[in-house]
């Protein structure tokens, strides 16, 4: 199935998108990041290639966002270094390393490790819970673990 | 809970529709034959719909033009004020662009056609067949009618029965009659 009209996609999302970003910049800093999220949500959204996991989708969208924010120099306030040892951002490589695994456990760990989201985030990404997201999380991170040592 | 306020919605809806992000925009027009869907592509207006019930409206759009359909107000403003020109009886043709590229070549000939008949005039579905060189496709010319993609723009409701019947509409008769009267072709 094709995703939907971008119209729906956004009114279903836009409320707990606005919402995760208040949560981590502050409501003052999360409407800049609310509308970049979501135009760089349509700009991808002609290459989906199907209409499923699209929460997830558009809470790592929010995520990536919300780093950038984070990242931005600003006169009024001392922020926390987000970049992993080597300079690259922690989840860049991870996104990658987690392309192998089924979608709900991909996201869970990239939200969970790649972008520090707490698991009542993640499970509101996912549309279910904390609880459901951390096993997510564990069985995606076994599976990643199996198949390095193998 | 922080709501998104209707500031920040409309500050994005305006930003994706100026950033050319959109395959449709659209939005709701009142008239006094309702409130009528307007949408339209960067070719030009591309759907007014009547009773739409948005959600399968959209999905029709979003199959026709592309899934970036957004409710965004600016982009239908000039077809808004060209409506509300015609229904306050000051404006007797519109001047907007039209998307009709889509469209199979027999339904676009009769829908140009169509465009040529005057406001205040009306013509039956065989002449505007004659006219489309295809004089015997009467009832072939109803169907185009009624699948309409812009009406009242492109104005079926001026198209006829032989007997002087109004016949059908897709709006439903009634407006039809009202848009009819407004132009002064019955009384």
């Amino acid at each position: 199935m094709s995703p939907p009209p971008f119209e729906l996609f956004y009114e279903e999302h836009r409320e707990e998108i606005y919402g995760f970003l208040v949560r981590r910049l502050g409501s003052q800093r999360a409407e800049d990041a609310f509308q970049e999220t979501f135009l760089k949500a349509l700009r991808a959204y002609p290459k989906l290639r199907h209409g499923e996991h699209l929460r997830a989708w558009a809470y790592t969208i929010a995520s990536r966002v919300a780093i950038d924010e984070h990242r931005r120099p600003r006169a009024d306030a001392e922020l926390p270094e987000l970049e992993s040892l080597d300079g690259r951002p922690a989840f860049a490589q991870l996104e990658h390393l987690a392309d192998a695994l089924p979608p709900t456990e991909r996201a869970a760990v990239v939200l969970r490790y790649g972008y520090d989201l707490d698991y009542t985030d993640i499970g509101a990404a996912l549309g279910s819970n904390a609880t459901a997201a951390r096993q997510a999380a564990s069985s995606g991170i076994r599976r990643l673990r199996k198949k390095e040592s193998s | 809970m922080n709501p998104v306020s209707p500031e920040l919605d409309r500050r994005f809806r305006d930003a994706a529709a100026s950033e050319n992000l959109l395959d449709v925009a659209y939005d709701f027009v009142d008239t006094p034959v309702g409130s009528l869907l307007v949408a339209t592509s960067e070719r030009g207006l591309c759907r007014i719909s009547y009773d739409a019930e948005p959600e399968r409206e959209l999905e029709r759009l979003a199959r026709t033009f592309g899934v970036r359909v957004l409710r965004s107000p600016k982009p239908v403003d000039e077809a808004r004020r060209e409506l509300d020109e015609y229904f306050e009886g000051n404006r007797r043709r519109f001047d907007l662009r039209l998307d009709l590229a889509l469209l199979a070549d027999f339904n676009r000939r009769v829908l140009d056609e169509l465009a040529r008949v005057p406001y205040g005039e009306v013509v039956t579905y065989g002449e505007l067949a004659a006219r489309s060189e295809r004089p015997r496709a009467a009832r072939a010319v109803g169907t185009v009618m009624n699948r309409n993609p812009l009406p009242i723009v492109l104005p079926c409701h001026r198209v006829i029965g032989a007997n002087g019947k109004l016949v059908g509409y897709g709006g439903g008769l009634e407006r039809k009659e009202q848009l009819l009267r407004l132009e002064g072709a019955i009384l």
